[in-house]
């Protein structure tokens, strides 16, 4: 819960996104700190500037575009920003590590699962061909695919979507990274998948002691799920608080408005 | 314009489904698949049926095959009191300016070469609906009906939300005067807010042309709000329905059961409690069999009846697909 020892301090972060037909500044002075082990959830609406924060701090531009990075990105003792980039391939996916929404663009499509985790197990921890099938099944089970040995054979199509997730889940956390960027991971699932994957994402931070940084629009996901939470809009943070103080006692107009504006089960509505 | 009323009595539902079954045949290596079993329900006029349901489970073939975009193997969809899976092609075509379609994307469901006057004008050439002459009236009538400003008609979709591209679908899909949509999943794509204005959206579109909407959708909290009827749906069949509040008061099938205890709830501690429970696994229910007693104590294959028990008037539930 304390900020005495943040894995990830982040200040004044702004990110200008150029690309061919325009300039769009879509952080526009972030600050937060994410503490060992500790979830922080970042809410609000597309465009509000949550994804764009966490590619700015694994450095990742959205496709065709360059980004003009400015302030800290302060990470377990080092400053990202000035890095180079061969520093930070080794930051990203080992210490950092990023799941995103879509699970179908994330793999490709012709190579076996298995050899898709293999390779970057190869690449990011040396391990020798017979040990990265076996650290690959082992990951697989980890995150509840049933019968890994046999699956990590299969291809991506073959995998239904929370399937895939729980694929893409097990490529992050190959490399034991100290903090997982989550963006949107449950927003193309089913509420029972949906409520899977939250479990798994769960259980795999309490046994590694991983930090979380949730990203959604749904407020429903933030719940159960982080200690704090950032809503964001218009590339700023306009409300930080704890979880139960977000929901209790929103301050801020706007995550007023956000709250007010998810559909509720327990509140009857007037349909016809 | 609007036929039917004077069809049949204003009582019956505008849209009958009995039976609706469709099977994918085998192909090589694939088994048949049965993507609708015996899907049955009724939908009044300016009445909106909610259908929920994990992807894969058949809501988005009911609402193709209702609309005769499916082909179906057996069963029987009224519309108006007029059998549409027996229909002509060239009477079916003009039936389907009653029945309309809303999709879930509303990036890919419009064309981006074509500006919103081209896309309405579209669906009016097809079915004649107005003069040549009367084209840019229409689509501004049609422009305004979904609270959007006339003036931008000669525009290009990509100039646009995601949330007022979704009003350029549903006014593509009224060009035609329709008494029902079939709405896909019509909010998932949008952020809450403006979920919340699309719904209201919808809602006094119901009210002014008393629309009868299938409203298929993931979301539960959606559904609440938009439908007072509901079926969930199940590996193809609809294993629960009835009122809203029935169903969600009292939810009785063990799948039903299970996506209500998936759904997360905005209320962090309690949400904390629920996702340390261990996760529901719908994979677990098995379909039953028909020589055995159900979990309603019949032998379905003895008294010849369909596996369905009313558990309150109006609120009846499937007793296949139980915890084995």
């Amino acid at each position: 819960m304390t900020a005495s020892d943040p894995i990830l301090s982040v200040r004044d972060l702004t990110a200008r996104i150029v690309s061919r037909k325009q300039i769009v500044d879509a952080v526009k002075g972030v600050s937060f700190d994410i503490a060992r082990g500790e979830a922080v959830g970042f809410v609000g609406e597309s465009g509000c500037g949550k994804s764009v924060t966490a590619r700015a701090i694994m450095r990742l531009a959205p496709e065709g575009t360059r980004v003009e990075l400015g302030g800290s990105v302060h990470f377990d003792g080092q400053e990202l920003l000035p890095m180079s980039e061969a520093a930070m391939r080794d930051v990203r996916g080992r210490r950092i590590a990023m799941v995103f929404q879509d699970p179908m663009t994330s793999l490709n499509p012709v190579i076996t699962v298995g050899a898709q985790i293999d390779d970057i197990l190869r690449r990011h921890t040396g391990l020798s061909g017979r040990a990265a099938r076996a650290r690959t099944v082992e990951l697989l089970d980890q995150v509840g695919i049933p019968a890994p040995a046999q699956r990590a054979d299969d291809y991506p199509h073959q995998f239904s979507g929370g399937m895939r997730q729980r694929v893409l889940i097990a490529i992050a956390i190959s490399c034991d990274p100290d903090l997982l960027i989550a963006d949107e991971p449950t927003t193309a699932l089913d509420v029972t998948v949906q409520a899977q994957i939250l479990r798994l994402l769960l259980r795999l931070r309490e046994e590694r002691g991983m930090s979380l940084m949730l990203i959604t629009h749904d407020f429903g996901v933030v719940a159960g799920m982080v200690e704090r939470v950032n809503v964001m809009y218009g590339g700023r943070i306009v409300e930080a608080a704890s979880v139960d103080d977000i929901f209790r006692a929103p301050t801020h107009d706007y995550t007023r408005a956000l709250l007010a504006a998810v559909p509720r089960l327990d509140r009857h509505g007037v349909a016809p | 314009m609007i036929m039917g009323a004077s069809q049949t009595g204003d009582d019956s539902p505008l849209v009958e489904v009995r039976d609706l079954t469709v099977t994918f045949p085998a192909r090589s290596r694939h088994p048949a698949f049965t993507a609708l079993n015996g899907v049955t329900f009724d939908i009044a006029r300016g009445e909106t049926l909610g259908l929920v349901g994990q992807s894969g489970s058949g809501k988005t073939t009911t609402g193709r095959a209702v609309l005769q975009l499916q082909k179906i193997s057996r069963g029987s969809v009224k519309l108006h009191g007029r059998e549409l899976t027996a229909m002509r092609a060239d009477e079916l075509r003009r039936m389907r300016r009653h029945m309309q379609f809303v999709l879930q994307n509303p990036y890919s469901s419009l064309h981006p070469r074509m500006t919103i006057a081209q896309t309405l004008t579209e669906p009016l050439i097809v079915h004649q609906a107005v003069t040549p002459a009367r084209y840019r009236e229409r689509v501004a009538e049609l422009l305004e009906l979904v609270s959007m400003d006339p003036a931008i008609m000669d525009r290009y979709p990509h100039e646009f939300s995601g949330g007022q591209r979704q009003r350029i679908v549903i006014a593509r899909a009224l060009a035609v005067n329709p008494d029902f949509v079939v709405c896909d999943e019509p909010v998932s794509a949008l952020d809450v807010r403006t979920q919340a204005q699309i719904v209201s959206l919808l809602h006094s579109l119901q009210e002014k042309l008393k629309l009868s909407y299938l409203f298929i959708a993931h979301d539960l909290a959606i559904v609440h709000e938009v439908c007072r009827k509901v079926a969930v749906m199940y590996r193809g069949e609809i294993v629960e329905k009835g009122s809203v509040s029935q169903v969600y008061d009292n939810p009785t099938h063990p799948y039903t059961q299970m996506l209500f205890d998936s759904a997360p709830v905005l209320d962090p501690s309690l949400q904390r409690q629920r996702l340390r429970m261990p996760p529901p696994e719908p994979a677990t229910l098995a379909a039953g069999h028909p020589d055995s007693a159900c979990a309603f104590g019949e032998i379905h294959a003895v008294s010849s009846t369909p596996a369905w028990h009313e558990v309150a008037p109006g609120h009846g539930v499937s007793c296949r697909y139980r915890p084995a």
